[in-house]
């Protein structure tokens, strides 16, 4: 899009279509589908954080009369590892596998060892009781640092460090070492008038979506198996499924629920190929629906982390050099969002000497899955606190420090390309302009900034629009809706057809009805799946015009389309959209359009965050008093669910950066499995959070759309962790700044 | 297999009767937020379970002039409602009012907060500070008992098979009386506190603090009266010297654990920060009043 | 294991259900009276995505068991609105997008209808404080809390 355009109905403030069915309770989520004849699945999971399985017995279990199936690793039957499309990224199908049920190990507390089905929940609750594990226990490793040791015990013997030249002929816990730089990272230190170092870390946090993980499966032999389940991608879900149970694509349905939250956490399958398993076994449909325990135990948080950053600048602010160290916890499967990390870093930054090395390490802990900009939070806390500390150094506004080296259009990346358009630099004018950032700071507060930076994905999209009689229509899409995107398709396909968006019902279908579509995640669906929306849409409008040349006995070129009515430039005939759909059984049959794409061309989503906090200084109590929230959108389809975006992010991020963490015991056993001690923001931790969309038009979508889903959970860490030491006079070097760590920081520095 | 018995007698003898002779597990229901989460996760194949709240009595409050007679299961949202009762007892019911979201204060109650006996118990330092006495019902006749003595381990009370709490009884404060109760967590709601101060100030006409007492929670295994903190207070003006001594007091007669909630170091500070305050506010309250 | 027969009322209408003496309410809704637009997000009173009222109380339906609806007024999501539209909370919630998912927000309804029973004019502080037992991790409750005030504005306009 190369200029500002008038649009009819986009950035409208428009009713969700799916709305009235969510505030009614009548919407179907995960855990709300009975079918008749169904039965309950339940999970035996391991007490130990890491052990051989010596001996499963399940012959107990099956005797109960009132049990109808029972499962384990061997009912994958044979799996081999290869790569597969599973959510977000490839994943190996033998971990996948593993995951799902241990197969001769264990490597986490809470991993799934075997699965039963009976008459009733409690009935298969109680039926856990009576199969016999036998184990032999092993020593956990829990951190990066004691897993990265010499020595240390070894979750997996097959597997061997890659990314150095010469791959390792010992097993290591070190899944992969990966090192990006560009220029000459010692010139561009020796140039520096002033460096800062410091190391960093991260704890384990979860994306504490409200709506556990649930799926009902109905297994038939005559190809028509069916899951129903929430999650972010449906055709991903069918993919691994269909794997792992050994069955074709065609054979298995899928249908996406309506999701309560996932935040990258339902792109992966964990009870779906089980509850599957459970019904071909017991020829009945089964529902799983895990308890609040069970996601945090044993679903994908996302990695703690130990970082270093450095930074050197000249004295007047110009940054000659950036560096970064990082290991993340991958759990217990390799797989971490280190490359993700080790990219966006440094990002926000036009430096040309940056060096960054990062390793993805396993550890008996639950396997890690995507959150919100995978990676990026941890990777870009550590820099944006040295970058804080920088300006600080300097004597310089640390906004203006940013505006010197802020990454533009052009700017060359540590991953290969260089930036496009786009709109850090406006961020943080908006930012610096802000009467946020332009308020007197309270006695006895802190404020912090931070910017962040995330690619955004494309991928595939699959859309059909199919219009009815009396010149409605039905947008058929195949990605999940988790956060009110409906609107924004039903926004642009008006927009191609003006007519009102009410005229047009958009639809998530099932794997059967669509070719297929990548899931929610990437922050991609109102860019991709809105392309292939307009795409559709634009094919309707040409299927429009024919039909109506075809009426006027003119050539479709001699048609044009405006404000939802067909004119014939030749006779001056008009005729409504309404009245070619209706005539539509005279022209050839109905109109129905279709966008089926790859998305190329994602435009990156820079974010800028303010904070102030105020600390108790006797208990070391955080409380956040300010926030505000900046993003780049490209273009905001529906400004509501935009700024809702830019918030929900923000507190995700304060969450994190505050009190959420994985707290285990040293046996690896988690301690704090649950919203009471897993604790997350609610409403009345937080005040009203500003939200400045900011429009700096990616040029390869047709109305400039970026993705807005994710960066904004990336500024928050850094934000509430400098504001937090500005308050005391210290440095934060350790997330979450918890009232016990923080006090101790005020009195022991 | 689970199997559950639900009974709701609407009279104390009927539900003495039914605890004493039950021949498996048998729990007294209340508000439920803690049985229900508790009976969920128990391997008990067979249970009891003892619907109080339809007894006469058991889910009501009266305030007499010489006390508050408290229904152990009267719902603390019931409870934090009654202006006359808050007038009189303004830390006790900021106690009630703590426990839980306003949901869980729907069913909640101060008796099943006491008689869960859980170590972090809002109300219990609160109770305590006000001298509150915990009439019991049984197979051999009531008892009474004082509440710093109800609980005597963690989970654990003086409640024999068969008993039952039948009311909390909180005497009426002395002239120039007030209370105050604060907790420590790190949120602003919904979290189990880390440390937890009761406190009950009595003032004379020139401000000077002439009786005391101090309860602290979640720093023991069971809530704790701390006389040393209260002769810190006594005598003086409430000043920040005798402020920091009762501070003290509590500290070292605390003797917490590190969990996922705290650390010992922490809950030790943090229980002497709460003393300090809730004794200021309790004097602010007791010098308006 | 026999069932206990119970006869209560949702959300005005007369209701009578067997279930098993350990089953909590929020069970018998979804499960034997198919009722799902309670919703279950941690079976602990954790997160109010269950919230009903009982006898005009808010309360998490996890924590109730269905035996103790007998006699009692059960108010649901279902009994929020009509065939004649949206209650003004519903069309409030809508209006400034207070909802991502959507999964709390059938609770959040039912706990911010009690709220304004109860206290027709709060303050921004104490809607937050009633609410914070309703979990929301998509929104951060921004949008949440200004559709409550505005709700909370015109239910008392039109009173």
């Amino acid at each position: 899009m190369s200029e500002a355009r008038e649009f009819k109905y986009i950035g409208q403030r428009t009713i969700r279509p799916d709305g009235f069915d969510k505030v009614t309770g009548r919407a179907q989520y995960g855990a709300d589908l009975n079918l008749p004849g169904m039965i309950w699945g339940r999970t035996l999971r391991s007490p130990h954080a890491h052990a051989k399985i010596l001996s499963i017995d399940t012959s107990k279990a099956e005797a109960h009369p009132d049990v109808f199936a029972v499962v384990t690793f061997k009912d994958f039957g044979s799996v081999e590892g290869e790569s597969i499309n599973a959510g977000e990224g490839a994943a190996d199908v033998l971990d996948l596998a593993r995951n799902c049920l241990a197969d001769d190990k264990v490597l986490y507390h809470g991993h799934a060892i075997a699965a039963v089905a009976a008459r009733t929940e409690r009935v298969a609750d109680d039926a856990l009781a009576l199969i016999e594990v036998k184990y032999e226990v092993l020593s956990p490793v829990l951190d990066v640092e004691d897993a990265m040791k010499d020595g240390a015990p070894i979750l997996h013997e097959d597997m061997f460090t890659q990314g150095y030249e010469e791959t390792p002929s010992s097993p290591s816990n070190i899944a992969t070492r990966l090192e990006m730089k560009m220029g000459d990272i010692e010139a561009g230190f020796a140039e520096a008038d002033v460096i800062v170092e410091r190391e960093f870390r991260t704890p384990t946090a979860h994306q504490g979506y409200i709506e556990p993980h649930a799926c009902t499966a109905r297994y038939d032999e005559d190809g028509q198996s069916l899951v129903w389940c929430c999650t972010q991608g449906h055709f991903d879900v069918r993919t691994s499924t269909a794997k792992l149970l050994h069955i074709d694509l065609s054979k298995l349905k899928v249908v996406a629920s309506e999701i309560g939250g996932g935040f990258g956490g339902k792109t992966v399958v964990y009870q779906e190929p089980v509850a599957l398993a459970l019904s071909r076994k017991s020829g009945r449909p089964v529902k799983m629906v895990m308890n609040r325990d069970e996601v945090f135990m044993a679903t994908g948080p996302t990695s703690a982390a130990k970082l270093k950053a450095k930074v050197g600048a000249k004295k007047d602010g110009t940054i000659t050099a950036m560096q970064g160290w990082m290991a993340y916890e991958a759990g217990a499967f390799k797989g971490s969002p280190m490359m993700p990390g080790v990219m966006t870093m440094f990002t926000p930054y036009d430096c040309g000497n940056v060096q960054v090395e990062g390793f993805d390490v396993v550890v008996n802990k639950c396997k890690v899955a995507a959150y919100r900009a995978p990676g990026a939070p941890q990777a870009e806390f550590a820099a944006e606190m040295v970058v804080n500390e920088l300006a600080e150094e300097l004597g310089m506004d640390p906004i203006e420090l940013r505006l010197k080296n802020a990454a533009k259009e052009g700017t060359q990346t540590i991953y290969g390309p260089k930036l496009k358009t786009v709109g850090l630099v406006e961020c943080l004018e908006a930012a610096r302009d802000s009467d946020h950032y332009k308020s007197t700071l309270a006695e006895g507060c802190g404020r912090g900034i931070a910017a962040g930076f995330w690619f955004n994905i494309g991928g595939q999209s699959s859309v059909s629009i199919n219009m009815n009689t009396d010149g409605t229509g039905t947008i058929i899409e195949g990605s999940p809706d988790i956060g009110g995107s409906r609107a924004s398709m039903q926004m642009m396909a008006a927009e191609v057809l003006q007519i009102e968006p009410s005229r047009l019902k958009p639809i998530v279908a099932d794997t059967d009805s669509l070719p297929y579509s990548q899931g929610t995640g990437g922050s991609r669906v109102t860019f991709a799946t809105g392309m292939a929306v307009i795409e559709a849409a634009e094919d309707v409008v040409r299927q429009l015009k024919e039909r109506a040349a075809a009426i006027w006995n003119v050539t479709a070129e001699q048609v044009d389309y405006v404000d939802g009515v067909a004119i014939n430039t030749a006779g001056g005939e008009k005729m409504t959209l309404a009245e070619v759909c209706e005539a539509a059984e005279k022209t050839g049959g109905q109109i129905s359009g279709t966008g089926n794409i790859n998305a190329r061309g994602a435009g990156p989503s820079f974010a800028v965050h303010l904070c102030d906090t105020k600390v108790d200084k006797e208990t070391g109590k955080v409380d956040v008093v300010r926030y505000t929230a900046i993003q780049d959108a490209g273009k905001a389809i529906h400004p509501s669910y935009v700024e809702g975006q830019l918030q929900g992010g923000a507190v995700q991020g304060i969450g994190w950066a505050l009190n959420e963490e994985y707290i285990y015991n040293d046996d690896g056993v988690m301690e704090n499995p649950g919203f009471l001690d897993y604790r997350i923001p609610l409403a009345s931790d937080l005040p009203m959070i500003e939200a400045i969309i900011v429009e700096v038009p990616n040029a390869f979508h047709p109305y400039g759309v970026r993705g807005v889903g994710e960066s904004g959970i990336i500024p928050p860490l850094a934000a509430v962790g400098w504001s937090v030491g500005n308050a005391i006079g210290r440095k934060v070097e350790e997330l979450p700044c918890s009232p016990p760590r923080v006090l101790s920081l005020i009195q022991n520095g | 297999m689970v199997s559950v018995v639900y009974e709701a007698p609407d009279l104390i003898e009927g539900a003495v009767n039914l605890l004493a002779k039950s021949d498996i597990p048998a729990h007294v229901l209340a508000g439920g937020t803690d049985l229900i989460i508790q009976t969920n996760n128990s391997s008990d194949a067979e249970r009891l379970i003892v619907d109080v709240k339809k007894i006469a009595g058991m889910t009501d409050a009266n305030l007499t002039d010489a006390a508050l007679e408290l229904g152990p299961s009267m719902s603390c949202a019931s409870f934090t409602e009654r202006d006359d009762i808050k007038a009189v007892y303004p830390g006790l019911v900021e106690a009630a009012y703590l426990i839980g979201s306003t949901q869980v204060q729907g069913r909640a109650s101060v008796g099943g907060n006491l008689c869960n006996s859980s170590p972090a118990a809002d109300t219990i330092p609160a109770l305590i500070a006000n001298g509150a006495q915990c009439v019991i019902a049984g197979p051999n006749g009531e008892r009474t008992v004082p509440v710093e003595e109800f609980v005597t381990g963690v989970g654990q009370n003086c409640m024999e098979k068969g008993e039952l709490l039948k009311q909390i009884t909180v005497p009426r404060p002395a002239a120039n009386t007030s209370d105050a109760y604060l907790r420590f967590i790190p949120r602003t709601e919904m979290d189990i506190a880390v440390a937890g101060a009761g406190v009950s100030v009595t003032l004379d006409d020139t401000g000077t603090c002439t009786a005391a007492r101090v309860a602290i929670g979640a720093v023991a295994p069971t809530a704790l009266l701390v006389p040393e903190a209260a002769d810190a207070l006594v005598g003086s003006k409430l000043d920040e010297a005798a402020l920091q001594a009762a501070a003290d007091a509590a500290s070292a007669a605390s003797n917490p654990i590190t969990d996922r909630r705290g650390t010992v170091e922490y809950r030790r500070q943090v229980v002497g920060v709460l003393v300090k305050r809730a004794a200021s506010i309790a004097a602010e309250r007791a010098k308006e009043g | 294991m026999s069932k206990t027969h119970v006869t209560t009322s949702i959300n005005g209408e007369p209701v009578e259900f067997l279930c098993d003496p350990g089953d909590t309410l929020l069970d018998v809704l979804r499960n034997d009276l198919q009722m799902t637009g309670t919703k279950e997000g941690c079976g602990s009173g954790d997160c109010g995505a269950c919230s009903v009222t009982m006898n005009g109380r808010l309360v998490c339906s996890c924590l109730v068991l269905g035996v103790e609806a007998e006699g009692a007024e059960i108010g649901t999501i279902e009994g929020i609105g009509s065939n004649d539209g949206l209650h003004v909370i519903q069309e409030k919630f809508l209006e400034h997008a207070a909802l991502q998912c959507g999964v709390c927000t059938p609770g959040l309804i039912v706990s911010t209808k009690a709220l304004l029973e109860e206290n027709p004019n709060p303050t921004e502080e104490e809607a937050r404080y009633y609410l914070a037992g309703n979990l929301c991790r998509c929104t951060g409750y921004d949008k949440i809390i200004r559709a409550v005030l505005d709700a909370a504005e015109t239910m008392r306009e039109g009173a």
